[in-house]
């Protein structure tokens, strides 16, 4: 009997609890679109405030931009810290941030900042000098585990040979003087780098490896709260060092992996701005009168990279031919939504160094095949073409991509199998040179050519970034004396002669450097994307 | 009965374990290497090789197996490579998140699928019975993906009533205690919160819910019909009951068994299945962070948020088996 009643219980419990969850949310139905949607917000004490809601794919791995490599962290840093230099507004240019000038040597070994003065971290610690050595010396005593950036950019740690910089010193209270081993060209672009964000001194030393969970800088914004895989918010610092900025009163990250479901809550007016708009939804957001879309200028590079030591492309007739044979323009006229400027470079043409006197290889299936009976493969051959299983800005639909360039050989009678794998393993895959041909790209981190030449296919850089495995030693030695090269006009020519190598040898069938989208509503003013990625909010406003 | 739940928990540790073990080397077999998703595409190839070890990751598999399993037995859950977090910390409000939600699915399921399962054994073969089945029979196959957009785009942007994604009013945070966002709101006194977390959760919930609800619904019926056509049932309308107090109090009782099987389930395989939902609905559940774990090869990660979620199944599936005696008298553990 008492287990009767128990159950009885239970189930009656069941029933009110139910009742009551389907009663309010059909009470809260009605009561219409207080909830989430309106950029004037719900709730009483908020309504004056100007809040920026910025969706986007994908959680930060962690809130200290020197810890990390991920794009979805910056974009949140970028605003919680300033660097030494900046990029531009929408380009690479060096402008002056925390350092207001600055000067290199001729030798280029020894470069002075002067430090902007009276600036304050949001912590309320000075930034000076001494906060500037003190986080290059944090940095320097890492390793390539925890400041994986720096090993990338400044050539390794401490003592260690590839160690660009040799000291970092205060020479006064708002002087820092850097000496380098060896000249760096791209030093000051480096510097410009949301990795290289000064971190308040007090701060990190207090918090040592959760400085992550509670960033502190001298940017626009500070940190409020981070819910994983949710939400970031950050609000407005008062005593920012730069006059009348920021307008807004907080900027929240939200985390949306679904693309359609990112532009479903743009469209229901729960997020103001929204990262990663498919090309395919442009025409939907321009017929939108309350919404706007924004470009980003192309930054990145989408290619087919052909495996020089596999057989047939290790005759670079036969890559040629493939270059010939593929239709650029027609995959960017489909699956790029025209957002897209046919590649002729491995590099856009941004980028200064960028040869403009090469052209693409023109669509000729005639020259192909005749270059490919030259190789003595009249009869075609069979080939695996891999897919990208991911979208990425550079190729927003890899399959489709894939299936267009089949279709292309299969006019100069080559036989291409398309196949794909999950993403780590694909890049696993081609980085051990496995596969024959493969669709892949780049976004490139400070707009310097380096950054794209010497890092896609220099002999260096074989299993790892460079897919292809190709190498040619005239090009190596150009890229090397690049590194070093002070002079900007000497070293653009390197670059261009390098270009020139690099079209003739066509170990990549250079597809597009793409645009990619943004979307906001009509209120969001002054937001300009910038190239590597990661926006600065600190002008952006709500009408 | 505490003797068959020690019994029961016993039987649990080879289950966990073989389990552990299969997801060990599943992962560890598929290529990729989470020291080269850590540094990124920039980093040297002698940096990646101290990460790999650093990580551990140079051991033999069966060394880092026997590492894993020696921190598991100290309570150790191992520490995120991408987060460099332990799991056991971070894990929490991922997992609330999940159950939060399945909780709120399945009893959209259970009510609505019961109910619709009696009504249509109770008046088999009429319309409501034929439309019912019908509704269940589109509601399993489903596909998530494409009902969750749609529900998207009627209920937020058409007629604004409902979000489309997250748990909460961003603009206004649910101050966090326990990460049951329904229960921190009552605790915090924030009404106008709770009913925004309610909203919040209607589009993901239903979504979630349907192919339970369906599943539910055509057992309920089976199972239903079956009882009705017993004999005391029959002598129970002969007697002059109320059809009502037949169907609802003497068949349902007898039928609800194999149903709560069914639901005890359905409640684990939402909790690990609804990676599909948390993408679309932007819900930052445990689905999810297995999910982009396994993308990172986050070894720790993938294994342990398994882990938690296969104990948790098998810990609802012994609720279940212990709720049988409860309903039915005649089933006793001994």
């Amino acid at each position: 009997m008492r287990k009767k009643k128990i159950v009885s219980l239970a189930i009656l419990m069941l029933l009110l609890i139910s009742t009551a969850l389907f009663g309010c949310s059909s009470d809260d139905s009605s009561s219409g679109n207080s909830g989430d949607s309106g950029s004037s917000g719900d709730s009483g004490d908020s309504a004056e405030e100007k809040v920026l809601i910025f969706g986007r794919g994908g959680d930060s791995v962690s809130l200290d931009p020197i810890a990390v490599t991920d794009g979805e962290s910056f974009k949140v840093t970028k605003n919680i810290f300033d660097t030494l230099v900046n990029f531009g507004e929408q380009d690479t240019e060096i402008h002056p941030a925390l350092a207001t000038e600055w000067e290199a040597a001729e030798d280029g070994l020894t470069y002075t900042f002067q430090l902007e003065e009276g600036v304050k971290f949001h912590d309320g610690t000075d930034f000076n000098a001494e906060a500037v050595v003190a986080n290059f010396e944090r940095w320097a005593a890492g390793d390539a585990d925890k400041f994986p950036y720096y090993a990338s950019m400044f050539g390794g740690f401490g003592d260690e040979e590839g160690h660009v910089i040799d000291s970092v010193t205060a020479t006064g209270d708002y002087e820092v003087e850097f000496k380098l081993k060896r000249p760096q060209a791209p030093f000051l672009k480096n510097l410009a780098m949301s990795p290289f964000g000064i971190a308040s001194p007090t701060a990190f030393e207090a918090a040592g490896d959760k400085f992550g969970d509670q960033p502190v800088g001298t940017g626009p914004f500070k940190f409020v709260e981070w819910k994983r895989n949710d939400s970031v918010t950050i609000e407005k610092f008062e005593d920012y060092w730069v006059e009348g900025e920021p307008k807004l009163d907080q900027v929240i990250f939200r985390s949306i992996p679904d693309n359609s479901a990112r532009l479903n809550a743009l469209l229901s007016g729960e997020i103001d701005l929204a990262d990663g708009i498919t090309p395919s939804d442009s025409e939907t957001i321009e017929s939108d009168e309350n919404l706007q879309l924004f470009e980003r200028p192309s930054m990145n590079v989408g290619y087919l990279g052909l495996t020089v030591t596999r057989e047939p492309f290790d005759d670079p007739k036969v890559r040629q031919a493939m270059n010939y044979a593929i239709d650029k323009q027609a995959i960017v006229d489909a699956f790029f939504e025209g957002r897209a400027d046919v590649a002729a470079n491995p590099m856009p043409s941004v980028i200064s160094g960028y040869n403009d006197e090469i052209d693409p290889y023109p669509y000729d299936p005639e020259k192909a095949k005749e270059l490919l009976a030259e190789a003595g493969l009249a009869d075609g051959f069979e080939m695996e073409l891999y897919a990208m299983p991911v979208p990425r800005p550079y190729m927003p639909d890899g399959q489709k991509v894939a299936e267009a360039i089949q279709k292309n050989l299969a006019d100069i009678n080559v036989k291409a199998e398309i196949v794909s794998f999950e993403w780590a393993t694909y890049l696993e895959k081609a980085a051990n040179g496995e596969a024959d041909a493969f669709l892949l790209g780049w976004t490139g981190d400070n707009g310097d050519a380096d950054n794209f030449l010497y890092v896609l296919l220099d002999q260096d850089n074989i299993g790892s970034n460079n897919y292809t495995y190709y190498e040619n030693q005239e090009l190596h030695d150009l890229f090397i004396q690049a590194q070093t090269e002070v002079d900007e006009e000497v070293r653009n020519d390197l670059y261009k002669q390098a270009q020139e190598i690099i079209h003739e040898d066509a170990p990549w069938v250079p597809l597009a450097h793409s645009t990619p989208l943004l979307a906001g509503g009509k209120n969001v003013v002054n937001f300009k994307a910038h190239p590597t990625g990661s926006d600065k909010l600190a002008s952006v406003d709500l009408e | 009965m505490l003797h068959y739940i020690g019994r029961r928990i016993l039987q649990l540790i080879p289950v966990l374990l073989g389990m552990t073990f299969i997801v060990f080397l599943i992962i560890r077999a598929i290529p990729g290497d989470p020291a080269q998703v850590i540094l990124g595409q920039q980093a040297s190839e002698e940096a990646i090789k101290a990460l790999r070890t650093t990580l551990g990751l140079d051991n033999p598999w069966y060394i880092q197996y026997f590492d894993y399993l020696k921190g598991l037995v100290t309570g150790d859950l191992g520490e995120s490579l991408r987060t460099r977090t332990p799991v056991m910390d971070e894990v929490w409000p991922y997992l609330a998140a999940t159950i939060e939600l399945s909780v709120f699915a399945i009893i959209i399921a259970v009510i609505i699928g019961i109910n619709a399962g009696i009504i249509s054994a109770w008046f088999q073969n009429s319309w409501f019975d034929y439309l019912a089945m019908i509704i269940a029979l589109v509601g399993v196959s489903m596909p998530i993906f494409w009902l969750g957009l749609m529900n998207q785009w009627i209920f937020s942007i058409e007629l604004g009533i409902l979000p489309t994604t997250g748990r909460e009013n961003v603009r206004d945070p649910v101050e966090v205690i326990t990460n049951f966002y329904i229960i921190d709101t009552i605790l915090t006194g924030q009404f106008d919160q709770l009913s925004t977390v309610l909203k919040h959760l209607v589009l993901p919930g239903t979504a979630l819910a349907t192919i339970p609800m369906a599943i539910i619904a055509r057992m309920t019926r089976s199972s239903m019909l079956e009882v009705m056509r017993s004999d005391y049932v029959r002598t129970a309308r002969a007697k002059g009951l109320k059809m009502f107090f037949v169907v609802y109090k003497h068949a349902l009782k007898n039928a609800i068994i194999p149903v709560l099987t069914i639901i005890g389930l359905q409640m684990g395989l939402l909790l690990g299945g609804a990676i599909l939902t948390e993408t679309i609905f932007g819900w930052p559940g445990i689905g999810r962070y297995i999910y982009e774990a396994i993308g990172f090869r986050d070894y720790p990660v993938i294994q342990s948020g398994i882990l938690i979620v296969a104990f948790i199944f098998v810990m609802i599936n012994l609720f279940v088996d212990l709720l049988y005696s409860l309903v039915d008298p005649r089933i006793k553990y001994d």
